[in-house]
């Protein structure tokens, strides 16, 4: 092992101006700069999707509340929903994964830097497309601005009789070429992982990281593209006068339920899979044990993948499914409980016994555990055709998958933002901001989405703009709002700690952590090339390897 | 998961990994799958569907000769990445200027296909759900025979400015995959449109 980065005197030559700066930033082909500009551009569009949701948790605060008109909410919780899924969490989530893969298995670069910058290019373009409804959804028919369909934009919803203006297309436009972006980058770490590992770092010897987002690739590809033809056909409908979702001409609007669904739930283990990855590198620093169950749970993460792909038709339990369709979309829901929970045995097995460090990375991945249990738990439930006839397109439906979204992936987003900010940045962040963050959050997190059940249980439907007195839901929905702007403070604080440590925040080392994987073997932030030499492997601890020289892992794995 | 590692120099380890181009490849071929899989399935399920006619019996006539185009196109590139392998770039040259013609001749036939339906048989994409679906898919491989002509064209003008050489083989290979993926992507469209849709 030779990781050992020589430490380049800093050029002394005057600082660069800003143009010139900038426009490094913006023909960068660099895959940790790629991967700073996915993780800010997402976070930009994490505080306009949260205002989005602050919006719509105002106008429901009490009943009969005209905070906003109907339409506006609608759009709400269109953008909302689009915005957290296609322009939040997957760059996010594609940033991480630019930024360490490489690092993590010894390489210099993604296996093609260029297709990585036009990726993002078209994902920022994508984000762009979409917000400009707002200004140019109202085409000549001066008929409402952003799109307003909901997320999954049902037919025939999206036809031009019911969708006048351009917000549709706005719509369809910006998730297809976001799409493209998404593919490209896929691609891109499949290609990574596969050839440009260091030597010695056979497959078996990979990080976990890698070998989830390597799954999380594969996944883009199979379920972004069934959206794409989904979207084309869409756009042949509304611009070609096409018949695929016209019921009027034989089309038929359950198609296009199936085309996004096929792409909708294996879309929910895209965006979780990478949150599995951040917990699995997280969880075994803090508790300085090696992850338990390492073959187990590469084998469930490519099961939870397979699985993924045969579960959509539960969204659709209600439209009227042969009973033998139902039975097997019920099978499969609970099936992909198993490696699911597999993981998180192995999570708590890593912790069982280690010696817990209950950083702010550490304390986010463990609340993780407790949420996304309860979150599958609830999953479970509405994976059985008959609960999901009582309570689908109900508040408890949103409580769950917020529950996924926000319990599950957010909260160990936000740990792996507090676990690499020192290596991305080169200093540490503020551990007592950090906490302050988590437990707001914590808070805010639980007064929103555990009594959201409660609403949903009692009746509530979701997407609607206000809802009368009396029904039993006006007190859930205070306690509801209430928690939105715990959370809202929560996450104040954390862009606040952010750009506070950016600048004044201890330096921080290439290895603050004590940490096992390559990434700590080079120094915070990396140089450009990485590695001055190409390191080499021989476990899948290497800097465990190199630290403790007298007990290495690789005389056991 | 492995036996233990007996401590050895490292020198001696081989270390050999899949060239990216390849991959990346089969990745685009495994996403351009997808597209085309919705876009069949979509197809297969609506036929018979349509409100009005005409129906695809009464209009399509089986396109034997240019499929025959087409897939003997997959043959000539074979022969040219192999050729080129070894080093030949003349006759290289020649098949790959063969497989280019062999496309344009299949393109040239749907263009001759679609201006019979719809000049003779007014079937155009607005007409029924069978148009609708039959432009979507036979357009939407016939985009993807566009870019490939596009793209070998370039190889062309390439070649033929003298730049191509016998290290140029694996990018050829990468062509020649994405080539190979569009004629069995005809086939599978044959079939469905040509032999069950009808």
């Amino acid at each position: 092992m030779s990781t050992e980065s020589i430490a380049l005197a800093r050029p002394t030559t005057a600082p660069t101006s800003l143009v010139e700066r900038l426009h490094e930033w913006v023909t960068t082909v660099d895959h940790k700069r790629l991967g700073i500009l996915y993780i800010l551009y997402a976070l930009l569009f994490l505080l306009i999707g949260g205002v989005e949701a602050i919006i719509m948790r105002i106008q429901l605060i009490r009943p009969h509340n005209d905070f906003v008109s109907p339409q506006v909410f609608n759009r709400m919780f269109t953008m909302h929903g689009t915005t957290m899924i296609f322009f939040v969490i997957m760059p996010v989530m594609f940033g991480f994964a630019n930024y360490l893969i490489p690092l993590m298995i010894g390489a210099r670069d993604m296996a093609f830097p260029r297709l990585n910058a036009f990726s993002f290019w078209m994902t920022a373009f994508g984000g762009l497309l979409l917000y400009f409804s707002f200004v140019g959804g109202d085409g000549l028919y001066g008929a409402g601005n952003a799109p307003d369909v909901g997320w999954f934009a049902y037919a025939p919803l999206t036809s031009q009789t019911f969708s006048r203006g351009h917000s549709t297309d706005f719509w369809v436009l910006s998730v297809l070429v976001s799409g493209f972006g998404s593919v490209g980058t896929a691609i891109n770490i499949i290609a990574t992982i596969m050839c440009m590992r260091c030597k010695g770092m056979t497959l078996g010897k990979m990080p976990l990281l890698a070998w989830l987002n390597f799954t999380m690739g594969g996944l883009v590809i199979l379920a972004v593209s069934p959206l794409t033809a989904a979207q084309l056909m869409l756009l042949v409908d509304r611009y070609l006068g096409g018949h695929f979702f016209d019921t009027q001409a034989g089309g038929s609007a359950v198609m296009w339920m199936h085309f996004f669904w096929v792409f909708g739930h294996p879309e929910v283990y895209v965006l979780v899979i990478p949150a599995f990855a951040f917990a699995s590198e997280i969880i075994p620093v803090f508790s300085r044990k090696a992850i338990f169950g390492y073959p187990v749970m590469v084998a469930a993460t490519i099961c939870i993948g397979f699985i993924s792909m045969s579960v959509w038709a539960h969204h659709m339990f209600t439209v009227g499914m042969s009973s033998a369709a139902n039975t097997f979309f019920v099978l499969s829901t609970m099936a992909i409980a198993v490696p699911t929970g597999i993981k998180i045995f192995n999570w708590l097995a890593t912790m069982w016994g280690g010696n817990i460090d209950f950083t702010v990375p550490m304390l986010f991945c463990t609340a993780f555990l407790f949420q996304f249990l309860i979150a599958g738990l609830t999953g479970i439930m509405q994976g059985a055709a008959p609960f999901d006839w009582q309570l689908t397109a109900s508040y408890f439906v949103i409580a769950h998958f917020h529950y996924v979204i926000v319990g599950g992936i957010l909260f160990t987003l936000f740990g792996a933002f507090y676990y690499w900010f020192p290596k991305m940045s080169g200093r540490m962040y503020n551990e007592n901001l950090g906490k302050l963050h988590f437990w707001l959050f914590i808070i805010g997190f639980h007064l929103t989405f555990d009594f959201m059940h409660i609403a949903g249980v009692l009746g509530m439907p979701r997407r609607i703009y206000t809802y009368e007195p009396g029904r039993g839901w006006d007190v859930w929905n205070l306690i509801v709002t209430i928690g939105v702007f715990f959370q809202a403070a929560g996450i104040l604080v954390f862009i606040s700690n952010l750009l506070w440590s950016y600048r004044r925040g201890e330096v921080a080392g290439s290895d603050p952590w004590d940490g096992w994987t390559l990434e700590w073997s080079t120094t915070s932030p990396p140089p450009t090339y990485n590695f001055a030499t190409i390191p080499e492997v021989k476990s899948r601890r290497p800097l465990w390897d190199l630290k403790h020289p007298e007990d290495p892992d690789w005389l056991y794995e | 998961m492995s036996p233990p590692d007996l401590p050895m120099a490292e020198a001696d380890i081989q270390w050999t990994l899949p060239a990216r181009g390849p991959v990346a490849m089969y990745c685009l071929i495994a996403a351009e799958a997808a597209i085309f899989t919705i876009f069949v399935v979509a197809y297969i399920f609506y036929i018979g569907k349509s409100l009005t006619g005409p129906q695809p019996q009464d209009v399509l006539r089986v396109p034997i000769f240019f499929t025959i185009c087409l897939l003997s196109s997959s043959l000539t590139i074979q022969f040219a990445v192999k050729l080129l392998r070894s080093g030949k770039v003349r006759s290289f040259a020649l098949w790959w200027l063969l497989t280019i013609a062999l496309g344009a001749v299949f393109l040239a036939g749907t263009a001759r296909e679609w201006r019979h339906l719809i000049y003779d048989q007014g079937l155009t994409i607005q007409t029924n759900l069978f148009g609708t679906t039959y432009y979507s898919l036979v357009g939407l491989h016939a985009f993807h025979v566009t870019v490939g002509l596009l793209a070998l064209v370039t190889v062309a003008i390439f070649t033929l400015l003298g730049y191509v050489r016998q290290e140029h083989a694996e990018r050829a290979e990468v062509l020649s995959m994405y080539w190979h993926f569009v004629d069995v992507v005809w086939v599978v469209v044959f079939i469905v449109v040509y032999i069950a849709g009808r």
